[in-house]
Formats: C-alpha cells, sequence, structure tokens
C-alpha cells in the first residue's frame, strides 16, 4: 500500500514503513519460561511525505509508541522496512545510523523526565550541538542556543534556569528546541501536549505549527485526544491492537470514517458544548481493548464491534484502498 | 429540591518552604440533592484540595483548613469529631481518586475491599456482605462477579479497577460522591462508559455527584452546573448550559476558545490563553487571571472582583468587565 500512496502523492516521501513488526517477549511463565509475546506493532504500513503531519492516533497500548520508537530506530523492528530520505535504516550499521538519528528527532510527552535536571536549559541545548559536532565553536555555539530559545518563544535567560524552574509549558518548548538542535527532518511528536495545561496545549500546538512551516519540518503525531490530531494533521491513522484499522485525509477521516471503531473513538469524544451533547447520538462500546499478548482471531476489533459478522472471527480483513486514498481494514467496509 | 452540601468561605492552605500556597482561598459553592456539579479549571487551581478538605483528608501539618464551614445535611462536617467525620467518609459521601492503583489494597481480594466496609459501616453479617458485593459488581457491569471477588487488584485493567473504586463508592448508598478525575488516566471508548455507567447510576439511585475535570467536554455532557477555579477562587458558576452559551468571565471564554472542537470547521489557528498560570504562593492583590488577561483594566490590577450576578439560574462571574464579554462572545 505504501507504494501506491507515494505514487498518488505530489510530494516526495520522506518516510516509508512497510510490514512493520515488533514483537516483545515477556517472561513470568512457570519456570522462567517466556510466558508469550507481546504483539506491540503488527503489520503497519505508511508514508509520510516531506512537510506533512501524519497524526497517529488509537488506545492506550496500541503499538503508537512502539511504532515511533521503531522510526526512530530505539527500537530494532521484528520485521519490516524504514525508508528515511531514500535509505532502508534498519539494516545500518550503529556508526551510519548515527548521521541518520540526527535528522529525526522526538519529543516526549512528559517534558519533565525527558531533561536532565542537573543541567541548565542552556546546557542541555548546547551539548547536542557540541557531541555531534554541528557546531565547534563555543562562543557560535551560545548564539545558537539563544537563537533557539528565541525560536520556541523562550527568552536567553531562560538558558541559565533548571528544567524546575520552568513551568509544563516552558519544558515543553525546551523540549522541542532540543529536537531542533539537531537540524533534523522528521520529529516524532510523541503526545507532546497531554501532560499540558488546556490553555498552554493551543500554545504549544500553535508553535509546533509555525515551525513546520518555518523550517519545513516533517511530524509523525502520535496523540490519543482526536480533536487536536484533527487540527493538526494531513492525514490520519488510526491504530487498533498493533495495527492500522484506518488511514485516510484528514477530512475524509473525520467526516466519513470508514471502520466502526474509528466511528466508536469519534462519537465517544465529548464535545464541548451541552445542547449539543443533550441530542447527540453515542455509541458505547462494549468491553475492554484486548490484550496484545493474545489478540482475538480474525479482525482483532471484532469482540467489540457492534456490526460485526461471522466472518469477522475467521478472517483478517486487509487494509484496502476503499475510496482513493482512503484506507481500512474492514471486512463490511 | 434540598441542598445537600453547602461550601461556605472554605480556605485551606498548605505552609511550604516558598511560602503559605493559598490552594483553596474562600470558596462558597453548593450541591443539590441528586445533581451533578462540575469543579474544572487547570492543573493546581485547587480542585482536588476541595474535594479533599470536604473529606477532611488535607495532610496535616503542612496542610490546613485555616476557614469556613462544609454544611452537609445542615451540619457542618468541620466541628465533628473525628469518630463522627469516619462515619460520614466512605458512607454518605464517598470518593472517587484519579489513580484506582494507588486508592486500591494490592494484597487484598476484591471481595475483601467490598465487604470490609459493608460490616464496618452497616454491620452486614459476612454473608450478607458477599451477596451485596456480587450486586455492587454487576451494578457497575463487571461480568460474573461470584468469581471475580477472589481476584486481587492486579488482575483487572484500568477500565474495571475504576469500575471496582465506584462500586465502593456506592456500597454504602452515599448521598454524595466526589469523583477527582474519574477518567482521567483512561481510554476515550472506556471513559464512554465508564461516565455513561455513572450517569445512570446517579439517575436511577438519586446520588448527588462533584465531578472535578479539566475536561470541557465531559462538563458540557454530564455536568447540570459548573463552578470554573482560578489560582484557589471560583470565578465563575452557572448552569451547563448557560456557561457554554455565555461565558462572563474571559478565563471561561480563553478555556472554551482554546480547545480545537470537532462539531466546528477546522481553524487555521487555535487561540491560546497567552502567558502561565499563577503561582499561589505568590497571588497579586488584584484578579489572578488579570497577568494573562486580554480583557484587563487598571482597577483589575489593585482589586479583586467578588462574584456578582451575571445571567440568569445563578450565573455569577467575578470579573470587573463581565458585561463587555456578553457582546464579545455573541461575536
Ligand atoms: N519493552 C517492552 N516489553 C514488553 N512489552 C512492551 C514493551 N514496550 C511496549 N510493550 C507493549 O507493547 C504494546 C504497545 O505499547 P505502546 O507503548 O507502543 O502503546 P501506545 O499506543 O504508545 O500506548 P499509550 O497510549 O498508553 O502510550 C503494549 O501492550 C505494551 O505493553
Ligand atoms: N501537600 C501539599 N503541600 C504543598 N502544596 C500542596 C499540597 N497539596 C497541594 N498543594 C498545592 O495546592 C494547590 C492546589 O492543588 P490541587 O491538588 O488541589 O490542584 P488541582 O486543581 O487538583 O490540580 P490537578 O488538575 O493537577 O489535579 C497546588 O498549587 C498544589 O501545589
Ligand atoms: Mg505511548
Ligand atoms: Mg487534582
Amino acid at each position: 500500500m505504501s507504494e501506491a500512496l507515494a505514487e498518488r502523492s505530489n510530494g516526495e516521501a520522506l518516510l516509508d514503513v512497510s510490514g512493520l513488526v515488533k514483537h516483545f517477549a515477556v517472561g513470568g511463565g512457570l519456570f522462567g519460561a517466556p510466558a508469550g509475546v507481546v504483539r506491540a506493532v503488527d503489520g503497519v504500513d505508511f508514508t509520510i511525505r516531506r512537510g506533512e503531519t501524519l497524526g497517529l492516533v488509537g488506545e492506550s497500548g496500541c503499538g503508537k509508541t512502539t511504532t515511533g520508537r521503531c522510526v526512530l530506530q530505539l527500537e530494532r523492528p521484528t520485521h519490516g522496512r524504514i525508508v528515511f530520505e531514500g535509505t532502508d535504516i534498519t539494516g545500518l550499521s550503529q556508526q551510519d545510523l548515527r548521521k541518520v538519528r540526527r535528522r529525526m528527532q522526538v519529543i516526549f510527552q512528559d517534558p519533565y523526565s525527558s531533561l536532565n535536571p542537573r543541567m541548565t536549559v542552556g546546557e542541555i541545548l548546547a551539548e547536542p550541538i557540541k557531541v555531534h559536532g554541528i557546531i565547534a565553536d563555543p562562543a557560535k555555539r551560545e548564539l545558537r542556543v539563544s537563537e533557539l530559545l528565541e525560536q520556541v518563544g523562550l527568552l536567553p535567560q531562560h538558558a541559565r534556569r533548571y528544567p524546575h524552574q520552568l513551568s509544563g509549558g516552558q519544558r515543553q518548548r525546551v523540549g522541542i528546541a532540543r529536537a531542533l538542535a539537531m537540524e533534523p527532518s522528521l520529529i516524532v511528536c510523541d503526545e507532546p501536549v497531554s501532560a499540558l495545561d488546556v490553555s498552554i496545549q493551543a500554545q504549544i500546538i500553535n508553535l509546533l505549527e509555525d515551525l513546520q512551516s518555518r523550517l519545513g519540518l516533517t511530524y509523525l503525531f502520535i496523540a490519543h485526544d482526536l480533536s487536536v490530531v484533527r487540527h493538526i494533521s494531513d492525514r490520519v491513522a488510526v491504530m487498533y491492537l498493533g495495527k492500522v484499522v484506518e488511514l485516510a485525509d484528514r477530512n475524509a477521516l473525520y467526516e466519513d470514517p470508514l471502520h466502526p471503531y474509528t466511528r466508536a473513538l469519534l462519537s465517544a469524544v465529548p464535545i464541548p458544548d451541552p445542547k449539543l451533547e443533550a441530542t447527540r447520538e453515542r455509541m458505547v462500546l462494549r468491553g475492554e481493548v484486548p490484550s496484545a499478548l493474545s489478540p482475538p482471531s480474525g479482525c482483532v476489533f471484532h469482540p467489540r464491534c457492534p456490526i460485526a459478522v461471522d466472518r469477522c472471527s475467521a478472517a483478517i480483513p486487509p487494509l484496502r484502498e476503499i475510496r482513493p486514498s482512503h484506507w481500512a481494514a474492514c471486512h463490511l467496509a | 429540591m434540598a441542598t445537600l452540601l453547602e461550601v461556605r468561605d472554605l480556605k485551606t492552605t498548605f505552609q511550604t518552604a516558598a511560602g503559605v500556597v493559598r490552594a483553596v482561598d474562600g470558596v462558597s459553592w453548593d450541591v443539590e440533592e441528586g445533581e451533578t456539579v462540575a469543579l474544572v479549571g487547570e492543573s493546581g487551581c485547587g480542585k482536588s484540595v476541595s474535594a479533599l478538605s470536604i473529606m477532611r483528608l488535607v495532610a496535616p501539618p503542612a496542610g490546613r483548613i485555616e476557614g469556613g464551614r462544609i454544611l452537609f445535611k445542615g451540619r457542618d462536617l468541620l466541628a465533628l469529631s473525628e469518630p463522627e467525620m469516619n462515619a460520614i467518609r466512605g458512607c454518605e459521601i464517598a470518593m472517587v481518586f484519579q489513580e484506582p492503583m494507588t486508592s486500591l489494597n494490592p494484597v487484598l481480594t476484591i471481595g475483601r475491599q467490598l465487604t470490609e466496609g459493608l460490616e464496618i459501616h452497616l454491620n452486614m453479617k459476612p454473608a450478607q456482605a458477599q451477596a451485596r458485593a456480587v450486586e455492587l459488581l454487576g451494578l457497575v457491569g463487571i461480568a460474573d462477579p461470584e468469581r471475580r471477588l477472589a481476584q486481587y487488584p492486579h488482575h483487572f485493567s484500568g477500565g474495571m479497577r475504576q469500575r471496582m473504586m465506584i462500586a465502593m463508592a456506592l456500597a454504602c448508598n452515599p448521598s454524595l460522591i466526589l469523583a477527582d478525575e474519574p477518567t482521567t488516566a483512561l481510554d476515550v471508548t472506556i471513559q464512554a462508559q465508564i461516565l455513561e455507567l455513572m450517569q445512570s447510576l446517579s439517575k436511577r439511585l438519586g446520588v448527588a455527584m462533584l465531578i472535578i475535570t479539566h475536561n470541557l467536554g465531559v462538563v458540557a455532557r454530564y455536568a447540570d452546573r459548573v463552578n470554573v477555579m482560578y489560582a484557589g477562587r471560583i470565578i465563575e458558576r452557572a448552569t451547563a448550559a448557560e456557561l457554554y452559551a455565555n461565558p462572563r468571565h474571559p478565563y471561561t471564554l480563553g478555556l472554551l476558545r482554546s480547545v480545537p472542537r470537532l462539531d466546528e470547521p477546522r481553524r487555521a489557528r487555535l487561540d491560546p490563553i497567552e502567558g502561565q498560570p499563577p503561582d499561589l504562593s505568590r497571588l497579586p492583590a488584584g484578579c489572578a487571571f488579570a497577568p494573562r488577561c486580554s480583557f484587563r483594566v487598571a482597577r483589575c490590577e489593585a482589586q479583586a472582583p467578588a462574584l456578582a450576578q451575571a445571567g440568569p439560574g445563578g450565573h455569577v462571574a467575578a470579573c470587573w468587565e463581565s458585561a463587555r464579554l456578553v457582546t464579545k462572545a455573541a461575536a
């Protein structure tokens, strides 16, 4: 599918993920035998074009972070290809990987735990620039740090502060500046605003959008807030239990979802308008999200699906292009 | 309907190295019988401390309720002895905490955690308590309850633990449940399951609820009335319908504007509230929101406004410039 998508896209593919699988062996069984395999990511394909934002949504444990970590090669995939800027990076040596890694950065959910508490903001930003030999001259490095702070809406004097002397929103700005320091083309944003106050979230989202248009960045934007993902994404992939169940342009996905899980997710989002909520139809799913240790047979969503038929528990529905550029993995779509 | 809970001029502070934190700074609000009231506001504004103060669970010696009254069915909870308060806690007023794993005992079975309260508070015999425990688990939608009673909390998923917390809260037929971010840690589809369940139970059993959350969507769907808190004070209160249609405090307006909404066309840009939330140990003399407020006038920095009538149905707001928001909100 990734080829077909890339063909139709006008833009050049910056990242192409195909057949991505990541399994974790988990111990804890009797006498130390492995208890099983967690199918964290179980056959995922997508492409991200240069300059675009692909949103990745789905509930806790469905494999979003693992997908992001595989893209960054922080996790070696069990199977699959990850082509970044034209090179398959899954087979690279550590040394070659180092060069590629500079071009892909990450912003984490928890800005506090991802910043070294014993370093000042200035040191946090200067260190990677020095270690990777981006700027050798200390005076020029300091200038670059000031420039980075300004880019993310902080002041030069913030360089002398420690992370605990900053608010949550300011820390997240430091996290973004640290990613920018490496001059990346791709940034994996893993729940970058979930830990922030509602009133601060919008500030950070606007900042990410400004930086994208100014620096031509490409984002893989992982989040569970469907309203935020709609705002920031060009296209959106919906994951359920290690698989992409729907992938489409933002408007198509939100206005005309084809997969029953996407429909359930959208109807579960409460809208901040009591009049609307009083009359809105809700689709409350039964049951819990199943375990990735023993995923259900056939379509992984079938035990909770309101429209499942016999076939759904027997055969795995492939991700099909139901309409141009609108993909869904459902027998009934 | 009669008033079940009346909080009057409640003040709760914490002594810290950085100074006195005025976590709850003279707030007053009510809950009517059977009603669902929401308490919203950003992190650190005093929502949890408000609920903990009602339960008299503010941790001493740093934390202290400095003043005010908490009238529950006409009795001032702050004047009760500790044994009297114990009889009310977990029985007439129950609390559902944000993180279920920290409030469930990991070494006791699900069954024991339910029956213990029933035996202590309601003097039930073990067999009777057991039967009630089965009934409670069924009530919150846990299948196969008899078998589940023998399991431990770590055998339950996050959603099931949250339901277990609700079952424990319902155990002694409380008339008020304080739910502190009851679904924040949960997935959206599970969140919808739990909130629908709480709403139907509250309707069916006539239990009043205080829902603490920062999710404006959850408030819109489930609350009858809303209290908006900022920096330890209530800055606006109205029925949910009135608050969303006609916000009269710039902070409420800012909150409603800053979130992207699925029911509206996508905006090119979000409209954030600029600046940072204040430090509660260094509050300004005037309105705490003034430094971030686009409606600010000279008076705001000098004098903190009190809650004043702002609309129908008991709508009040604490803003000198409240009248200017009427046209703004409509525009
Ligand atoms: N190192 C690991 N060892 C074993 N299992 C793992 C490991 N990392 C992740 N998993 C499992 O893989 C699955 C996917 O996890 P992942 O963190 O990718 O989910 P997620 O979609 O990011 O969830 P969340 O929204 O909660 O962040 C989960 O079942 C998780 O428990
Ligand atoms: N034990 C404590 N010692 C010192 N300060 C405290 C203590 N507990 C709470 N506070 C302070 O009291 C204020 C109110 O805290 P509270 O927990 O009520 O916030 P909240 O509105 O519930 O926030 P959140 O949405 O993050 O849960 C905060 O500024 C907090 O730092
Ligand atoms: Mg994750
Ligand atoms: Mg709290």
